[in-house]
């Protein structure tokens, strides 16, 4: 049975002339409602898939350059500490409060305040929302042929718990005392006792704002994360069995499994932190604590290693809710610029099952400074290593992928491609991490800021920009400027290369992350790499982020001028054979104009006797196809 | 537009939209209670001897409020039975009676068992200074028998000014009958039945105190994963009981009369999450008031 069928079940709408009916008129009827919503009802409250992903999309993006832009004025005071800030100095120090940068320079605590921001921002504002909510929203129902995600209302809900978690996490940047100070993971006993000066007021803070905020935030992921897998499982179009998913859907239906089950104990400890700020309990401050010379007066027996515990069991699988969909946007595009089907697909699919569940038995291998105990810590450094064979399957597919392709190199694919061997390098260098007698040197230095950056910046992110490339002609009709794109994708590659692989040598000379003043008060170990120390090399890496910032202009330009001025394409522009390229572009509220049946694998590209290189899911299978699946499935190939 | 299989099952999964999110959904919440339980577990374990309070709660009143959630799950299924059957009389009646179950477990909890708690005090002797207390403690008597060592005197305080007021010396505690009588041998186990605290009153010097609070949440590490775990899960019931009202309400008879089984399903839906909700009440029973 398909979806048609149910939906002849539903309560009939009046202008449906009956269940009998073809879903053409339906379709169009609705389509026709559509139109004459007033504004806000289209845009700002919509129900519909498209246009929350498109939300997201735009709000992550908007939060990932803010996010961004902290960490272009952190590059300040670590190139030049202490100086004061040309042009807007002065002028950031009014906006941020007397406390952030009087006389245009910076303060250890604001500077700690943007560093805890930049993490929060970037991961839970930018990066989730974009990857996983905003090219989910979109793509997934399309991919599937669904009409849209199956609670509609919720996704909307979804949509506006971000939004208020982003707006809360904002406002905290303006109460006194700044944003939170105790970095991204808000360690206890740190964060529970930070700003607690005389004028600490219980909420308007920045620590427990950034603690409601997040329930918010977590309230949006786990709506949404119960959506996507809901809908992945039921409104699949009919023939669309498992196998034949596309990978970025199975990407995204693992990465929701992370969500829905790693957040709810971040979401206990949030409670318990808040808990501790505002109700005054102890639950991560141990007894007999002393801060600034005096007791703390509170009843003690708590652990501060519970939060850290409860951090990470969410902290770790939330670095595979950031790659997973990085991943499976990338495999979109590979195949597609490839003309050939994925390497792999299988493997791929149970390669990311496997990830998935391993990723909740590896947290504690950010813990191994805790002194958790040597049995502990053997055992997570066994899971981290076993952890590695998954993800280099994936990785090893990907690049199996490009072999003998008559590869088009057009933006999606120029980033689709950069990611591999960036994400490789991020990769590769974790591995001396995930040892902890290697991260007992290592860690807390810029040797750890450069391997996840690897992995999230050029990796995620570059998925991310080649997703938007990508999916463009689909939301709007037209395709984004490949020159522009062009002039986008160089100077980002190069200018992420010089940031991060110089930290990796900062780490190895000794410099600690959390240092405010780059180095330079303190004696690392004055060895000279290409005639820089670990402290002067922060001005060569500052200048690249600070050019990176400029080489994003291209593209922000070409996203809001291509939506008007945009090159002119049809439904498919790039030759593609999954099924969001059967819609109209854009597609109307709900999706197809016929319901869509899938007859094939989501990579049938370049099959031999045809007249095209690309085979489309919705194409019957013809006799000879036939046959040849029973000859390759007579082979043992797959 | 409309969404395929909001209230028959899809053929191939055999389920109807909303029963796949709602286990969706509980299956994030055991992982939130879960991490709530793991605190107390790690908590509880890595208290002193002695430190961990036994024998506040009142176990009567709790064993009640254990007995109507449970009645209430009950009452639940037979709503959703008798819908299924399209009685919609006997449907409305057992819905009232499980509203009203509901409704009793939050008074019980937030009107009766709170308050007595915010009302109640103790104090926590310093470690050097529990011998001057032994009359209250009976320390002594305590590790004769290998018992874990007391540290705490409770009860009401009759100069409540003192907690806030720093030039007070001492407080006056009409002390819980475990320290009116602490070498008796009932009192080595927790009571099982609530006794309020006798007229005798301890005087305790506040510069011989550890800490000293009325039972609130910022008491110890025990009250604070009570309030939270039981605030959640009343947060929880609360949740039930206004999704009850709302399918109970003639606004929910016009679903039923336009399509009885789409009730049905929504009352099976919240049915699911409210046994959730009794089942977590099942680990905090025993876990809070009688471990």
């Amino acid at each position: 049975m398909d979806a048609s069928s149910g939906l002849a079940t539903q309560p009939e709408h009046p202008l449906t002339p009956g269940s009998g009916a073809t879903s053409d008129p339906h379709h169009d009827d609705h389509g026709h409602d559509h139109h004459e919503l007033p504004f806000w009802r289209k845009y700002i409250i919509s129900t519909d898939h498209k246009v929350i992903g498109i939300q997201y999309g735009i709000s992550g993006l908007i939060f990932l350059f803010f996010g961004f832009s902290l960490m272009m004025l952190m590059r300040w005071q670590l190139a030049y500490p202490g100086q004061e800030l040309p042009v807007i100095g002065n002028m950031l120090g009014h906006l941020f409060g007397p406390g952030s940068m009087p006389d245009g320079k910076m303060t250890p605590e604001f500077y700690n305040s943007l560093g805890a921001m930049h993490g929060t921002i970037m991961i839970f504002l930018g990066i989730v929302p974009i990857a996983f909510a905003a090219f989910g929203n979109f793509v997934v129902p399309l991919q599937i042929g669904a009409p849209d995600m199956t609670y509609p209302k919720i996704n909307m809900a979804s949509y506006q718990a971000f939004f208020v978690g982003g707006v809360v996490m904002l406002i905290s940047f303006f109460v006194p005392g700044g944003a939170a100070k105790g970095g991204w993971t808000s360690y206890t006993p740190l964060a529970v006792i930070s700003d607690k000066g005389p004028t600490y007021d219980a909420f308007w803070n920045g620590q427990t704002l950034w603690l409601v905020g997040f329930i918010f935030l977590i309230t949006s992921s786990l709506l949404g994360a119960v959506n996507f897998i809901a809908t992945i499982i039921q409104l699949r179009a009919k023939g669309m069995t498992w196998m034949r998913l596309p990978f970025f859907v199975w990407a995204q239906f693992v990465t929701a499994f992370l969500l829905l089950l790693a957040f709810p104990p971040l979401e206990s400890a949030v409670v318990m932190q808040l808990m501790d700020r505002v109700a005054g309990t102890s639950f991560f401050l141990p007894s007999g604590l002393v801060v600034n010379g005096a007791a703390l007066h509170n009843s003690g027996g708590g652990s501060p290693l519970l939060w850290q515990h409860l951090f990470w069991f969410l902290g770790h699988p939330e670095v595979y809710v950031l790659i997973l969909p990085g991943m499976g946007i990338v495999a979109e595009v590979i195949a597609n610029n490839t003309r050939k089907p994925l390497w792999g697909y299988k493997s791929l699919v149970f390669a990311a099952l496997v990830l998935g569940f391993l990723s909740f038995i590896v947290w504690a291998h950010h813990m191994w400074l805790t002194g958790m105990g040597s049995v502990v810590s053997a055992f997570f450094q066994t899971t981290t290593m076993i952890i590695s064979i998954p993800s280099v399957i994936i990785l090893s597919a990907f690049f199996i992928s490009l072999w003998g392709g008559s590869i088009r190199f057009n933006t999606p694919m120029l980033f689709a491609t950069a990611f591999l061997p960036m994400f490789g390098i991020g990769g590769l260098t974790g591995i001396p991490l995930a040892f902890n007698s290697a991260d007992l040197y290592l860690h807390d230095t810029y040797y750890v800021i450069a391997h996840f950056h690897y992995i999230v910046a050029p990796g995620t992110i570059f998925a991310v920009f080649a997703g938007v490339y990508f999916w463009y002609p689909k939301a709007t009709g037209r395709r984004m400027s490949e020159f522009w794109g062009k002039v986008h994708f160089w100077p980002s590659l190069i200018c992420m290369n010089v940031i991060f692989l110089p930290m990796f040598l900062q780490g190895m000379l000794g410099m600690h992350r959390r240092w405010y003043d780059g180095g330079q008060g303190w004696n690392l170990s004055g060895e000279k790499v290409w005639g820089l120390s670990g402290f002067e090399w922060n001005t060569p890496i500052s200048i690249a982020a600070w050019t990176m910032g400029l080489a994003q202009i291209p593209f922000i330009i070409n996203f809001f001028w291509s939506m008007k001025r945009g090159e002119k394409v049809d439904i498919n522009p790039w030759h593609a054979t999954t099924l969001e390229w059967t819609a109209p572009s854009p597609p109307p509220h709900g999706n197809f104009t016929t319901t869509p049946t899938v007859y094939r694998g989501p990579y049938e590209y370049s099959l031999p006797g045809r007249e095209n290189d690309f085979t489309m899911q919705t194409e019957p299978l013809t006799d000879s196809d036939r046959k040849a699946y029973e000859a390759a499935a007579a082979a043992g190939v797959h | 537009m409309e969404i395929p299989y909001t209230v028959t099952a899809r053929p191939d999964t055999g389920l109807w939209n909303a029963k796949v999110g709602i286990w969706l959904f509980l299956a994030s919440e055991v992982m939130l209670f879960g991490g709530l339980f793991s605190a107390y577990v790690f908590l509880r374990l890595d208290a002193e001897p002695g430190a961990w309070p036994h024998g506040l709660l009142n176990v009567p009143v709790g064993t009640m409020n254990t007995a109507i959630l449970i009645a209430s799950s009950v009452t639940v299924v037979l709503a959703w039975a008798a819908l299924k059957m399209r009685r919609y009389r006997a449907y409305w009646w057992y819905m009232l009676v499980t509203i009203l179950c509901g409704v009793i477990f939050l008074v019980v909890k937030l009107a009766y068992e709170w308050p007595q708690k915010f009302d109640h005090f103790g104090a926590v002797i310093k470690k050097d200074k529990l011998e001057k207390y032994e009359k209250y403690l009976g320390n002594h008597h305590l590790a004769e028998h290998g018992l874990a060592p007391r540290m705490e005197i409770s009860g009401h305080l009759h100069n409540k000014e003192a907690l806030n007021d720093p030039n007070a010396k001492e407080y006056e505690i009409a002390m819980d009958p475990v320290n009116a009588d602490p070498t008796n041998p009932a009192m080595d186990r927790p009571h099982f039945l609530y006794v309020p605290p006798t007229d005798k009153i301890a005087t305790v010097e506040k510069e011989d105190v550890e800490y000293a609070n009325m039972f609130l949440p910022k008491h110890s590490a025990y009250f604070a994963s009570y309030f939270t775990i039981t605030g959640l899960h009343g947060a929880h019931v609360l949740g039930g009981v206004l999704v009850f009202l709302y399918m109970w309400l003639p606004v929910s008879k016009k679903v039923y009369k336009r399509n009885p089984e789409h009730l049905a399903n929504r009352v099976e839906v919240a049915g699911l999450f409210w046994h959730f909700v009794d089942l977590v009440w099942i680990f905090v029973f025993p876990l809070f008031y009688l471990l």
